[in-house]
């Protein structure tokens, strides 16, 4: 078990449309095993101890998959990890003496809030303009009365399995929240369950994406790339198509 | 003592819930658009409370602390979801899962509820696959189940090992439909501090919003709880850092009775703890108990690497002393188990406090590709944890605090002894007795959200029809919304030298030591002086940064420490009046000679309900007699 000492320069903002900037901060002895969390909770325990404010961040399960926490890391949403949540990366992955970059998500239609929190609301606007089927409680048949074959459940889930992060639209020059718009549209249009809403689900999420602000997908696939869940880019060629075929069908 | 009225319909068992809903009052739908219902959270339980109201016509407004309602805790629910399908066909029924629940909870819970509970299981299933959840399917499109500890059937459903996840977001996009139609407005990044009681009943609450920290007033006819469990009391858990209790102990102290606060759950299979700067543990899901098998050397402080320990020499202890259900014995009984081998001296890895789980004979036997196809997921996770590969050497698993069984006592009717005030899901102490099975506490959320409490509000809400709406100007929300404000300036103002996390710790110190896997009487009646003088000490001493009037996170803690250190002392006290075992509550003074827990019939057969009484003043212990027609009660044996 090795011991490290780090420099951390962190992003400070004391509220929306407040100005901000980087600070340093210094942590000593910090043990390899920790998560990169626990590595900020040092930090914020040890400026509570000096009387300073503790730097907000968001984070609540630390298993990665509630999606509460979102750091740019040396650039990176969630840091240097393929596949990984900043609550799942640990600290056997630095260097004694480096020194860490900490921002939050960057991206227009989320503005910071505070420190590294920003607000992600537009993400639930989207799934509130048709990210769900139309079943009222009570009124379902049973279960097993429509089959589903296991390849087209197991691709519904592979895009179900988002995390509503928003890594994607941080790691998008466009800001742009296809990937996470595609993954809810992909698993509904899969299923036998999201076939009567298909359509208006599709053109009602697009639209509504495009009225928070965020930006279009120019294909630079930098949110695979940086999304926790590894959700394929593929879903976003199928969002396009769903689209191009609902606007068709009119 | 108040005398608790459990209000259980007459009649055979099985048809008390469906002679109920036939006779229930209901709610005119002209009525409903009149009436408001406030819901506390957006777990499996709120959520699907929340929506389900809403489509029936009410009004609905719900509250979560995390900025979105999908990241309530249910999300990290891993393993799966129990329902009486029978798609196995392995004899299933809902007679055997209402057996099940009741046995595994060590005959401390109420029959008619976990019958109900049973019942209504199989329409979970129905209701979450309509909605497109993607649970786990058989080559021929059915759905695959799979078997968890303490029962001989396979009624699990799954999704990957993200059961929770799926769930939480189909009950979240039914609550998002709602939202988008305007039936239920939605307040992220609020927390509710207080209930307002107007002539003794639930008219609304108070809330913080945690952005701006304006206090604000809203009103109910009823007021729902669905704030989750309050397992991170002991500092460690699997819980999600903020869970915590501050909803339904501002509750217990307007008049909502605790029912077992002490019954918890301790689950068998987290990644050990590694050091003091741990912030939570992470479980590894039961299932995983399915295929692997757990041992310790046979030599105390084998110091050897696991895969050096030649087969003679391990010691696989779950199947030596319960060969009926070998590695899938109960949770309770497979933690005591590991603690025990520990406390001998056989655990293993660098602390000593942990047992291996390993799944070379499962690899063996089924190929790391069916091996990975169950569990792949899991296995990252411990990967990506602890750096260790799970394929190549065993993992090393220890006992944590997961559940809390234990919660506002409730009525048939998921009331709790405040009228107008209720409880769903984890936060209140029905069905799961003095231990939960696994996979059934999604069920007993969605249960109550989507299936009960609808019905069940309907029989209060029927007499309350002629109520107009409260205005918030009423005294009772003033004095409310004041004393959450004076408690908030308290703590900013204490100037104080000790952080909130220190008293956290502490009182998780104390609670572990005392009040987890083993209790006894010298321990207990010591942890209630300590946490006395902790949470005087922490009044004293507190240190909390910032300000009021904008997003701070560490006075949001410190407001949950300080009714963690309340609650804790709660805990401490109910532990020591059952001086009996049962379930996961094993008091040293009462066991088996073979160590088994031994339960107390005579003297504990019944629910304890705490009722508030002051300040620093002793709480008085109620209780309900459980009475049992359809089972009989034995002692518990899985050998
Ligand atoms: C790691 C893990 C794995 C698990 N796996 C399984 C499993 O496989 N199968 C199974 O059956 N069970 C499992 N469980 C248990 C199960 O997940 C929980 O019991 C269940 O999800 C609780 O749901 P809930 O709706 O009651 O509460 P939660 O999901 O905890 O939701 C609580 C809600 O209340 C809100 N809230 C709380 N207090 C306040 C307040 N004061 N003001 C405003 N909002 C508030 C929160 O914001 C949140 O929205 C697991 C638990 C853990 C920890
Ligand atoms: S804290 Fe939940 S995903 Fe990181």
């Amino acid at each position: 078990m090795g011991t490290l000492n780090l420099t951390l320069k962190i992003w400070r903002q004391d509220g929306l449309n407040k100005p901000g900037g980087f600070k340093n901060y210094k942590v000593d002895g910090l043990n390899t095993h920790m998560s990169f969390l626990e590595m900020l909770d040092v930090l914020n325990e040890q400026l509570v101890n000096e009387d300073s404010e503790p730097v907000a961040f968001d984070h609540d399960c630390r298993e990665g998959i509630c999606g509460m926490c979102s750091m740019v890391i040396d650039g990176r949403p969630h840091g240097l990890l393929d596949g990984t949540t900043t609550c799942q990366l640990h600290m056997r992955f630095f260097n004694d003496g480096d020194t860490i970059t900490i921002e939050p998500w960057r991206a227009k239609p989320f503005p910071i809030i505070k420190d590294l929190i920003v607000d992600r609301t537009p993400l639930d606007r989207i799934i509130q303009a048709g990210g769900y089927v139309s079943i009222n409680t009570g009124s379902a048949p049973d279960g097993n009365v429509i089959p589903i074959s296991k390849e087209i459940s197991e691709d519904a889930f592979d895009a179900a399995a988002c995390i509503g992060c928003g890594a994607c639209v941080a790691a998008c020059k466009n800001a742009s929240a296809s990937l996470f718009t595609a993954a809810k549209i992909s698993q509904l249009a899969l299923l036998p369950q999201g076939q009567a809403e298909r359509k208006e689900r599709v053109i009602g999420m697009v639209q509504q994406m495009d009225k928070e602000g965020f930006g279009h997908c120019t294909n630079t696939e930098a949110c695979e790339a940086e999304c926790p869940q590894g959700i394929s880019v593929e879903y976003i060629r199928k969002m396009n198509w769903e689209y191009h075929c609902a606007n068709i069908k009119g | 003592m108040s005398i608790l009225n459990s209000k259980i319909p007459e009649g055979q068992l099985s048809e008390k819930w469906s002679n109920y809903k036939s006779t229930v009052p209901l709610v005119s739908p002209g009525n409903k658009r009149r009436l408001e219902i406030i819901v506390i959270g957006t777990g499996l339980a709120g959520a699907s409370a929340s929506s389900s109201l809403a489509e029936m016509g009410y009004n609905v407004k719900t509250f979560c602390f995390q900025d979105s309602p999908r990241r309530a805790h249910s999300i990290a629910a891993q393993g799966g979801i129990n329902a009486a399908k029978n798609y196995q066909n392995d004899g299933d029924s809902v007679f055997r899962l209402f057996y099940d629940t009741i046995k595994g909870g060590d005959y401390r819970s109420r029959e008619a509820n976990v019958h109900r509970l049973a019942e209504v299981s199989s329409n979970i299933i129905d209701q979450c696959v309509a909605q497109g959840v993607p649970f786990a399917r058989e080559y021929g499109g059915t759905l695959d189940n799979r078997s968890f500890g303490g029962v001989q059937v396979s009624r699990t459903f799954y999704a990957r090992g993200q059961t929770g996840q799926q769930l939480l977001l189909g009950a979240y996009s039914a609550l998002s439909r709602q939202i988008a139609k305007g039936s239920v407005t939605m307040y992220n990044r609020h927390e509710m501090l207080d209930i307002v009681k107007i002539d003794g009943k639930a008219r609304g609450v108070i809330v913080r919003n945690l952005l701006t920290g304006e206090y604000e007033r809203h009103f109910g006819h009823a007021v729902v709880l669905a704030t989750g469990g309050y397992g991170n009391v002991f500092y460690l858990s699997t819980n999600a850092m903020a869970s915590n209790t501050t909803a339904i102990w501002k509750a217990y102290k307007k008049g909502a009775m605790f029912g077992n606060p002490s019954f918890t759950q301790i689950h068998p299979t987290c990644i050990p703890v590694s050091g003091d700067y741990q912030s939570k543990l992470t479980l590894m899901s039961e299932s995983l108990r399915n295929d692997g098998r757990i041992w310790v050397p046979k030599k105390q402080g084998d110091d050897r690497r696991a895969e050096d320990i030649p087969e003679d020499e391990r010691d696989y202890y779950l199947e030596r002393r319960y060969p009926a259900f070998g590695n899938l014995v109960p949770r309770d009984v497979a933690s005591r188990a590991a603690k025990e081998r520990c406390d001998e001296g056989y655990g293993v890895g660098s602390t000593k406090l942990a047992v291996y789980l390993d799944f070379k004979d499962a690899i063996k036997r089924l190929g790391q590709d069916v091996v990975s196809a169950r569990y792949g997921n899991l296995f990252e996770m411990y990967e990506k944890i602890t750096g260790e590969d799970p394929y190549k050497s065993p993992m090393r698993i220890y006992p944590a605090v997961h559940y809390t069984m234990g919660g506002l006592w409730v009525d048939y009717n998921l009331m709790t002894t405040v009228q107008g005030l209720y409880a769903i899901g984890e936060c209140n102490y029905s069905d799961h007795g003095a231990n939960r099975l696994g996979a059934s506490a999604l069920m007993q959320g969605l249960a109550d959200g989507y299936f009960v409490l609808p019905y069940t509000i309907g029989e209060y809400l029927s007499k309350d029809i002629r109520t107009p709406a409260i205005s918030t100007d009423h005294e009772a929300f003033e004095i409310a919304e004041n004393e959450a404000r004076d408690q908030n300036t308290r703590l900013l103002n204490n100037n104080g030298s000790k952080s909130v996390e220190s008293f956290h710790r502490d009182l998780g110190a104390i609670m572990w030591e005392n009040c987890g896997m083993a209790r006894n009487k010298p321990n207990l009646t010591s942890a209630i002086s300590e946490i006395q003088s902790l949470k005087k000490e922490f009044w004293e001493k507190v240190r909390v940064p910032g300000r009021d009037d904008n997003l701070n996170p560490e006075l949001e803690k410190a407001g949950r420490v300080a009714d963690f250190i309340e609650l804790g002392e709660l805990m401490v006290r109910d532990a020591l009046d059952r001086s009996e075992s049962c379930g996961g509550h094993f008091r040293e003074e009462s066991q088996t000679e073979e160590g088994e827990a031994l339960r107390d019939d005579e003297n504990f057969k019944f629910t304890s309900a705490w009722e508030y009484k002051g300040d620093d003043v002793k709480p008085v212990r109620n209780k309900e007699e459980l009475q049992f027609e359809a089972v009989e009660l034995t002692q518990r044996s899985y050998k």
